[in-house]
């Protein structure tokens, strides 16, 4: 349980440089995410074209697993047809959640994150950003928070 | 408090020795030495503290008050002489005055719940402070939503200090009680009680002090305070988790209802009502936590064996060298600048979240805390999401210090 199996260069470098940071005016979609426990907090917003997700942008402040992931969901999901995005989290979820769970090829970069496996304090940093794009998605509740 | 450090340790206080006696401390933690820096979270425990627990369950375990078999009475004579031990501790006037219950939390849910019940009316005032743990600030607001009381709230200024002028002008109203932590867990300050105490007797306002983090550190004189409740738990002064004190005058535990009811707080019991028993037993119902009250009365003969003045000597060192060493580092801002300061403080690292800072430490066996430490106001006054605590206890050692220092120099770059 190295630190550098959770501190992957890829998770570095998108904490450094976060993608697709900022926000989206008008969007189509928008949720909010917080983790009280951390103090993090999330605002996804999402432009859809025709059951696809166009444009995400996040923006918030969170610790390096937090902004990763969030960062790497962002490259990950933007094009992606909302079907697909939904089986896409919903396999993210399992890999870091359920300690049976192989890795697959399908979550590309996102791997890098599979690490917070071992770090169970962790976990919830990295799927915050992914149950507010559910909340997102669904268009229902629209505040998510990890306690 | 920062001239005292410059001077030697007092002769006989001897760290290694000390350490010596806590197991726990010798383990390693991701292939390092521990270095254990939670001390606010929760202290380890000295080798006489097992013993006793372990004894107490090989040896007496009984029910206490209830028979008259050898045992039982064994049991009940060894948590009496806990009491009496955590009366000399705080030098409280009588063991009446002595509750045990489950911790700090509970002793103010005890005083919200039955002092706030039945002696305080809607409009009255409870006055309490920016720097509270939230077990300070929630009970208040239970009691507010249940009775109608007004719940106000001392500032504190950028060094984390009272607004003095504030705390006089909010006393001008119906203030009928104050709750104010001895030490804050997240600042490390220190507040002025004895100044606070007079002040609030002077307008008719009963005190409430949390000790949870004072115990450990500073020699508490209940009566020299002047205070009119006092709370603590067992597990912050190296003692068992699960047990903890009120310290309560008399002459108002006396008029307090019971709070919970049960078995051992009654002498009589109809089908009509109840005759209440005689304090403390009034507000101990069910069986108590009697190997945690007897472990915690060892732990208390521990500390009251120590040289007080040599541990708190020696806990401004550690602070003040530590403090010395995040000054050397870019980047590294310790939140508030106190008056007075225990051997706690919190800071934020440019460009490392407190949360990667943990776990990063915590690889380098070196346990912090990480987050809001149950101090939401206080974060938001200073603007900060997390920060990361370092916190002392007598057992920590200036060489620790040292690896802090280096890990958080190597965090950075890690993190960069
Ligand atoms: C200042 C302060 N008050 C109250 C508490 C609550 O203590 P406990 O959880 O032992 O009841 C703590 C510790 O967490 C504390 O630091």
């Amino acid at each position: 349980m190295d630190l550098e199996s959770l501190y992957q260069e890829v998770v570095i470098d998108h904490n450094r440089h976060p993608r697709n940071f900022g926000r989206l005016e008008p969007a189509d979609r928008s949720a909010e995410g917080h983790n009280p426990l951390c103090g993090d907090d999330l605002l996804l917003t999402l432009r859809l074209e025709r059951e696809r997700i166009s444009e995400m942008r996040f923006e918030g402040q969170g610790c390096a697993i937090s902004t990763a992931s969030a960062s790497l969901m962002s490259e990950a999901v933007q094009g992606l047809e909302l079907r697909a995005a939904c089986t896409l989290l919903e396999r993210f979820l399992k890999r870091v959640t359920d300690p049976a769970a192989e890795a697959s090829p399908e979550l590309g970069k996102l791997e890098a994150l599979a690490g917070v496996r071992k770090f169970p304090g962790r976990v919830k940093c990295a799927t915050l950003c992914w149950h507010t794009l559910k909340a997102a998605l669904n268009g229902g509740e629209r505040n998510v928070s990890t306690e | 408090m920062s001239s005292v450090a410059r001077q030697p340790v007092a002769e006989g206080f001897d760290v290694e020795r000390l350490r010596g006696d806590f197991p726990l401390l010798t383990r390693r933690v991701h292939d390092h030495p521990l270095v254990y820096l939670d001390n606010a979270a929760t202290t380890q425990k000295p080798e006489t503290v097992l013993r006793t627990l372990d004894d107490y369950y090989r040896n007496t375990n009984s029910n206490v008050h209830r028979g008259v078999h050898y045992l039982s009475e064994l049991a009940s004579a060894a948590y009496e002489q806990a009491r009496e031990q955590l009366c000399a501790l705080v030098n409280a006037a009588s063991e009446r005055e002595i509750l045990f219950l489950r911790g700090t939390t509970e002793a103010i849910n005890l005083v919200a719940g039955s002092y706030g019940g039945a002696c305080l009316r809607p409009g009255d005032e409870v006055l309490i402070t920016e720097m509270e743990h939230h077990a300070n600030i929630v009970p208040w607001q239970l009691l507010r939503d249940r009775c109608g009381i007004r719940l106000r709230w001392v500032p504190i200024n950028e060094h984390g200090d009272l607004i003095w002028e504030e705390y006089e002008r909010f006393l001008e109203g119906p203030v009928r009680l104050v709750a104010l932590t001895h030490l804050s867990n997240s600042l490390g300050t220190i507040n002025p009680l004895r100044r606070v105490i007079q002040t609030a007797h002077a307008h008719g306002a009963v005190v409430l002090v949390d000790g949870a983090q004072a115990v450990p550190h500073l020699p508490v004189d209940v009566r020299a305070l002047d205070c009119d409740f006092y709370a603590f738990s067992g597990h912050k002064m190296f003692g068992p988790t699960g047990i903890g004190v009120l310290y309560g005058r008399e002459s108002l535990l006396e008029k307090m209802p019971p709070w919970q009811g049960g078995g051992d707080m009654i002498k009589a019991v109809s089908m009509e009502q109840t005759t209440f028993n005689d304090l403390p037993a009034k507000f101990e119902a069910g069986t108590p936590h009697i190997a945690g009250a007897i472990g915690l009365g060892r732990s208390a003969e521990f500390l009251a064996g120590l040289d007080r003045a040599a541990v708190l000597l020696h806990e401004q060192q550690l602070l003040e060298s530590a403090l010395a060493a995040c000054k050397e580092i870019p980047g590294l801002r310790v939140i508030g600048e106190p008056h007075a300061r225990g051997g706690l403080f919190s800071f934020v690292l440019e460009g490392v979240h407190a949360h990667d800072l943990g776990t990063f430490l915590d690889h380098r066996g070196i346990a912090v805390r990480t987050g809001h430490h149950c101090c939401m106001p206080v974060m938001r006054h200073f603007k900060i999401p997390a920060t990361t605590r370092v916190s002392f206890a007598l057992y920590n050692t200036l060489e620790e210090v040292q690896i802090l220092a280096r890990a958080l120099l190597e965090a950075q770059r890690f993190f960069h």
